[in-house]
């Protein structure tokens, strides 16, 4: 039998074609293939047994690779994967927290979401070095998370992140009661592509597909969600070095960009636009006109912004070298989407797992030169926003050949497939979101996994800010602009 | 230097002057306005939150994510693009039939004259996130941005509660954040205020169901407004806000 089942992001898969082996032969062939941990999740199996799911992304060939490994109920343990493969530092230790199988010399088997107060933070011991420690409620308006800084001086040796404040149980109540509210609820500022992550798992699973109007306008709100996000970074991280033209200026362009989504769905965040189904509104031709034209100033007014704030040198000496992560660290602990392009390694479902749309549209990849420091991810929103510029205005034009199609089509009250996974994958602004759907044979969902990119990325925050002044934190932790209700779940 | 120069003045002012009249675009998802009389049973089971009742008709704004599920299933019920939803009352943010925007709009918020002495010119708030999805959050960002410019009434965020003169809260209260909630409340110097912002801090919204949230702070203490929204329109907080510390002109 086969070790591994190869199939398409978003297809229905059968749980019976998916190969199980003993959880040594499944580490051995997870180091053998080489590919990137998208999923590592377990699932209650019965009579204590537990099923553990791996499902590996093969970003050349736009495959996904699956398989699957059974522990017995008194297995309470095995040779952890992390010690040969670090990306899977994050994956073991949630699949402990949840399940109890401890991964034996795992090099770091702390808490992802849960007994917080409990752990023994990592210390450190010396005349010179002191903690510093911050939160779980921080100073700004952001949400909860706790980190500790190991410092001499001014200069941080180490920071450990500390998160699970917001986690509410997120897997267990889509599990139980699905719905789009509750899914762009998972993570506010990433709404639509949870949204959408969400209804094209529930399709394949219903076994119907959206019509092309509604997979365009799913497409431009993508966009134009990625396009109000990176704006307000470029202003966040302006902010944080005290460059507050470039705040005012970049905050003001985004609200342009969120009150054209607002005339599109009537909300600001896009919620309520994408169902299950399709969407539940159209995007009519004179809104469509009046964004153009918003677009048109918005793509002039960051332009502006951001070339004169590139050419002051004392932002420049703020950026630069600051906050580095290398391309080798980005690849080894497993980076994704932005934080990942950012220091080179280029990461996108967009690209990676294209759907018709990108040819026929003609979008192609155009690679970003990072070097991992605050600068980069500052350059890499500036190029985002003018590429997604120009995506929504090839979408907008291709909508005009589909002026006659329904935005929403029956098959919402479908059965599910019984007994069934699907994938799904798409790409947020901070990266790809996985949503993982399983039904069993009375067709009901009976697992839905979650994996956001935030949860990959915040080990790559705390390897940034080794060595930076602590005072640069903010920035740093800016540039990453993380989540932490994605990461909590 | 000069570039920076230019760009300021490209931009020129804009914020906008009359905050308690500004103009909400008419595709924003408000107050409810409901019509008795007509067949809603279309409705039934669309509410992802339970905020609609069916029999007699209502809306619970406390729970409403403003979804527009209701009002695409049925015609006696229009999400029009009324945006001042603040109540000092839990109760009066239910709306019925007989509800009228102008008339809650009047008499939702309770304006005590120890309040605006106290608070009338300088309002000072620590933002509490417990579980809340960042929506809320960006949208209290947007407050100080330099559309809404929040700051001009003299209503600030603040680093810490010690120099706060209450507390935002945001999120259905997870489990996780309640010590962390409580202790920030009981580090606010007294007099304070408790504003709960959102469908989730007012209600749970669609975490309701959810088995790791705490909500025993919202029975010990008491709350002074309630502003829904999912997330809360920046208008909508400042609006409300305003109300309940200022006079009525």
């Amino acid at each position: 039998m086969a070790k591994w089942i190869k199939v398409k992001n978003n297809t229905k898969i059968n749980l019976s074609d998916i190969p199980g082996m003993r959880i040594d032969e499944l580490r051995e062939q997870i180091i053998e293939l080489g590919k990137r941990p998208i999923g590592f999740f377990g699932k209650d199996w019965g009579f204590g047994y537990v099923r553990l799911f791996v499902v590996l992304a093969d970003d050349a060939n736009c495959d996904l690779y699956i398989s699957s490994a059974i522990f017995a109920p008194n297995d309470k343990s095995y040779e952890s994967i992390t010690q040969y493969v670090p990306s899977f530092h994050i994956f073991e230790r949630e699949f402990y927290e949840q399940f109890g199988i401890e991964p034996l010399h795992h090099p770091w088997l702390k808490p992802v979401r849960q007994n917080q107060d409990k752990y023994p933070f990592f210390e450190m011991e010396g005349e010179e070095v002191h903690q510093v420690a911050v939160g779980p409620i921080h100073a700004g308006v952001i949400e909860p998370g706790h980190f500790r800084f190991m410092c001499n001086g001014e200069t941080v040796y180490h920071l450990e992140i500390m998160l699970g404040y917001q986690h509410r149980g997120v897997e267990d109540m889509m599990m139980k009661n699905p719905s789009n509210q509750l899914a762009e609820s998972i993570n506010g500022d990433s709404a639509i592509a949870y949204s959408i992550a969400y209804s094209q798992a529930i399709e394949t699973l219903k076994g119907f597909e959206i019509s092309n109007k509604a997979q365009l306008i799913r497409k431009a709100a993508l966009e134009m969600e990625r396009m109000a996000i990176q704006i307000g970074d470029m202003g966040a991280i302006a902010g944080d070095i005290a460059y507050l033209m470039g705040a005012a200026v970049f905050g003001a362009t985004r609200t342009l960009v969120i009150n054209t989504m607002l005339e599109f769905s009537g909300s600001r965040f896009g919620r309520g636009l994408v169902t299950v189904g399709g969407v539940n509104y159209d995007f009519k031709e004179e809104t469509i006109q009046k964004a153009l034209e918003t677009f048109d100033k918005v793509g002039k007014d960051v332009d502006r912004m951001a070339k004169t704030m590139l050419k002051n040198s004392t932002v420049m000496s703020r950026l630069e070298k600051t906050g580095t992560v290398s391309m080798e660290k980005a690849r080894d602990i497993g980076l994704v989407g932005m934080a990942a392009k950012a220091s080179g390694v280029e990461l996108d479902t967009r690209f990676d797992f294209p759907d018709k749309w990108m040819s026929e549209l003609g979008i192609t990849r155009k690679p970003f030169k990072g070097s991992g420091d605050v600068n980069s991810r500052f350059k890499l929103r500036y190029k985002e926003v003018k590429e997604s510029l120009s995506m929504i205005k090839k979408i907008f034009n291709k909508l005009k050949d589909y002026k006659d199609e329904p935005i929403i089509v029956d098959g919402v009250n479908n059965n599910y497939a019984s007994d069934a996974m699907v994938v799904s994958l798409s790409e947020g602004w901070r990266g790809e979101i996985v949503h993982i759907v399983m039904t069993d044979i009375n067709r009901k969902i009976s697992r839905y996994k979650i994996k956001d990119p935030s949860f990959n990325n915040w080990y790559g925050l705390a390897l940034a800010v080794r060595n930076n002044g602590v005072s640069d934190f903010p920035l740093c932790n800016k540039s990453f602009n993380l989540s932490y209700s994605g990461n909590d779940l | 230097m000069l570039d920076t120069l230019k760009a300021r003045i490209y931009q020129g002012k804009q914020y906008i002057k009359d905050i308690e009249n500004a103009p909400m675009r008419e595709q924003f998802r408000g107050f409810p306005k409901l019509q008795a009389g007509i067949d809603t049973s279309s409705c039934e089971g669309v509410c992802p939150t339970g905020a609609l009742n069916l029999n007699p008709l209502s809306i619970d704004m406390g729970k409403c994510t403003f979804c527009g599920a209701c009002e695409r299933a049925c015609e006696a019920i229009k999400l029009t693009n009324g945006y001042k939803l603040t109540s000092s009352d839990r109760e009066k943010l239910i709306v019925t039939h007989d509800t009228k925007y102008e008339d809650y709009v009047n008499s939702a918020v309770e304006v005590k004259k120890e309040i605006v002495k106290m608070f009338g010119k300088s309002l000072k708030l620590r933002q509490v996130s417990a579980g809340g999805c960042n929506g809320c959050e960006m949208e209290l960002n947007a407050c100080s941005n330099v559309n809404f410019d929040m700051g001009r009434f003299g209503i600030d965020f603040v680093a810490s509660p010690r120099h706060a003169d209450g507390i935002v809260i945001t999120g259905p209260i997870t489990e996780n954040m309640a010590y962390a909630l409580e202790d920030c409340y009981k580090s606010v110097p007294e007099p304070k205020l408790v504003i709960l912002c959102g469908a989730c801090a007012i209600s749970g919204g669609v975490f309701q169901e959810c088995t790791k949230i705490n909500r025993e702070f919202l029975e010990k203490y008491p709350v002074d407004l309630y502003i829904p929204g999912c997330p809360v329109h920046p208008l909508t907080f400042i609006n409300g806000v305003l109300s309940y510390i200022k006079n009525k002109k």
